[in-house]
């Protein structure tokens, strides 16, 4: 079973974000890149699937050069090889862009399953996975908890979590699915794995390699445009609740909730 | 020049950084409070691969170059101390001299199980009457027929007395040199040995997730070929073994004194007093300037002596600098850090109450800061 996953760095979590003085981008100095969580999962889920049928499990990025770290991080969880596009065209692409450029490395390839984090934690746009599969022409299933493969390879059961209760879905292989936090558990890359991962191949490409124009991706090709980026709202001081006795405070708690809060 | 990490010097950074937060944080404190040793960690540690790191994959090893193995210590050291000290004492102390000295037969013998993290072995230099003074080591042993015999004990020995500890190497006096100083020498003495007993050590301020014991040796007989090196090869085998020791030392102060000054400057931005978090004092931002420029300082030194190693240049002096420096630098840290706690920083519920005792080993264990003054001292001919 090949299996392919798309990997996005992003902003470590912990990172402080600031937003930059066009107010339309962040400052991106001494921020720490790291894999988007969400594409841990489908790395994770990509390896254990190709521990079950064998096969191989190829990561597949976007980005500049320092997309090379996570990638390298997924070869050395044990993912057998990479391929980066990289190109400075790519600059300015939105999630349309993005899953342009996957499909064009995809085309190519031969593969069983796709497997995709949900969202990035960074834009939290959340379509590059489905537009990915549009592009394709194959079925995808979104936000997926569980995942099961027939024994014979030929499709797939999800799990995706839907407004309070389970959805479970059947599609024929090959696939996308989106991975949601709470598929499986990460592993580390281990030791052992970070110096196999030195020797395992990583293909970089640029859009010129994949048939693509410049007009297609990047800024001059995105849909969208962003205006303005604004941090949230900064939070306010908390309150104590006044009280003589446990019951005074429960009833003055239950009474800023309804006339301030308004939530009861 | 190039101050620039390797990607996988990164990639190795951050996985054992998230490993150590998430596997090893949520359990420190409890085995500290309980003084134990956790077997769970252990094979969790050996997993990822944190023993036999500079060992050749030949026997089991990772392959890597000393300043992985220094990385990943300090990142361990920079949530606990006790685990860090496993790693440290069972790569530098016990994997490294079998490693080093061993011949082909005890390489293949004990090098994969020790590397796999399925084995712990321990390195027995100190004694109740020979701590810096290591010439005056009065374990002997004595070859009668095939066999050693060996008598003496060992105290303050780090992994000797865990459920997988598989042996240990005892530095014996086998003899007096021309010069009239003690022959010392290495042998192997594998747990199960008659005559072998080693008890773990109870009561101490520090590492109490780590493993410390005594060791006794009460006629103890080894095979001849036991021998770790040629006979009188025990002194300069020790200094060698400590030079490399120092560096994994100087790794726990450097991880301690990181793991301190992130805990001080987040407490800090936090607790408000006077209406502004307390960061915001220029006496407190003071304190956590000088902790992030030494630690920065540390950090510089330590990784030069990992590259004078990894590239074969003489690093015994950067190292001894290196040992003696990151710990006092975690000494002044978490003492910052401790203030900057307040009240709070004094109980327990404060992994930083750990921190502060358990930095104390660190200017003691493997050379004092004495003994390393002494040795900077000699290397730059003062004395």
């Amino acid at each position: 079973m090949n299996i392919l996953v798309c990997l996005k760095q992003v902003p470590d979590t912990e990172t402080q974000i600031k937003v930059a003085p066009d107010s339309k981008s962040i400052v991106t100095d001494n921020i720490k890149w790291v894999m988007n969580p969400y594409d841990e999962y489908a790395v994770e889920e990509g390896l254990r699937l190709k521990e079950k049928f064998g096969g191989e499990v190829t990561i597949i990025g976007v980005g500049p050069t320092r997309v090379t770290e996570s990638i390298r991080t997924a070869l050395a969880m044990g993912a057998d090889k990479g391929i980066l596009v990289d190109d400075p065209a790519l600059t300015g692409s939105d999630s349309l862009g993005i899953a342009k450029i996957l499909a064009a490395v995809i085309k190519d390839l031969d593969y069983n399953l796709i497997l995709c984090g949900k969202q990035g934690v960074d834009d939290d746009y959340g379509v590059v996975g489905s537009n990915l599969a549009e592009l394709l022409g194959i079925p995808q299933i979104s936000i997926v908890l569980k995942l099961e493969v027939s024994e014979d390879g030929s499709t797939v059961k999800a799990h995706r979590e839907v407004e309070g209760g389970i959805l479970v879905i059947e599609a024929p292989l090959p696939a996308l699915i989106t991975a949601q936090k709470g598929l499986n558990e990460p592993r580390y890359a281990s030791l052992p794995g970070i110096m196999k991962a030195k020797k395992k191949p990583l293909d970089v490409k640029t859009i010129s390699d994949l048939g693509l124009d410049a007009g297609q991706v990047g800024e001059s090709g995105a849909k969208i445009k962003i205006m303005q980026i604004t941090p949230p709202e900064e939070r306010g001081a908390g309150k104590i609740v006044e009280g003589e006795t446990p019951q005074e405070k429960a009833a003055n708690l239950a009474k800023l909730l309804h006339e301030e809060a308004k939530i009861i | 020049m190039d101050y620039s990490l390797s990607m996988e010097h990164e990639i190795l950074r951050k996985s054992v950084r998230d490993f150590a937060e998430n596997e090893i944080k949520p359990v420190a404190r409890e085995l500290d409070e309980k003084e134990e040793f956790s077997y769970d960690t252990m094979k969790a540690m050996a997993g990822l691969g944190l023993f036999g790191m500079f060992v050749s994959e030949e026997y089991g090893g990772q392959g890597m170059d000393y300043v992985s193995y220094i990385i990943a210590t300090e990142e361990i050291a920079r949530i606990d101390g006790s685990h860090a000290a496993t790693i440290a004492a069972g790569n530098s102390l016990g994997i490294g001299p079998l490693y080093y000295y061993g011949n082909e037969e005890q390489k293949k013998k004990y090098l994969p199980k020790a590397c796999s993290g399925e084995t712990l072995w321990a390195f027995g230099l100190t004694e109740p009457n020979a701590g810096s003074d290591a010439g005056n080591t009065k374990t002997n042993a004595v070859l009668d027929g095939d066999e050693w015999v060996i008598n003496g004990s060992k105290i303050f020995i780090t992994n000797g007395s865990t459920d997988i500890t598989a042996g240990v190497v005892a530095l014996s006096k086998t003899g007096t040199r021309k010069d009239g100083r003690p022959e010392l020498t290495s042998i192997i003495v594998e747990k199960g040995t008659p005559g072998f007993e080693a008890r773990t050590m109870h009561g101490k301020l520090m590492w109490r997730g780590s493993d410390t014991s005594e060791l006794y040796f009460d006629d103890c007989r080894v095979p001849k070929e036991n021998l770790l090196g040629p006979v009188g090869d025990g002194f300069h085998q020790m200094l060698a073994t400590l030079d490399g020791g120092r560096l994994s030392i100087g790794a726990m102060g450097l991880g301690g004194a990181q793991g301190a000054f992130d805990m001080a400057l987040k407490y800090s931005k936090e607790r408000v007093q006077f209406g502004k978090p307390i960061s915001t004092f220029q006496v407190n931002s003071f304190k956590l300037a000088d902790m992030a420029t030494e630690i920065e300082c540390a950090r510089l030194l330590l990784y030069k002596a990992c590259w004078l190693r990894d590239n074969e240049q003489p690093f015994g002096k950067i190292a001894a600098m290196g040992k003696l420096y990151c710990s006092e630098v975690m000494g002044r840290c978490v003492n910052h850090a401790v203030q900057l706690h307040g009240g709070y920083g004094l109980m327990k519920e404060y992994d930083i109450e750990r921190f502060y005792r358990d930095h104390k080993l660190l200017e003691i264990g493997e050379g004092t800061s004495e003994v390393q003054r002494i040795v900077i001292s000699r290397l730059i001919d003062a004395v």
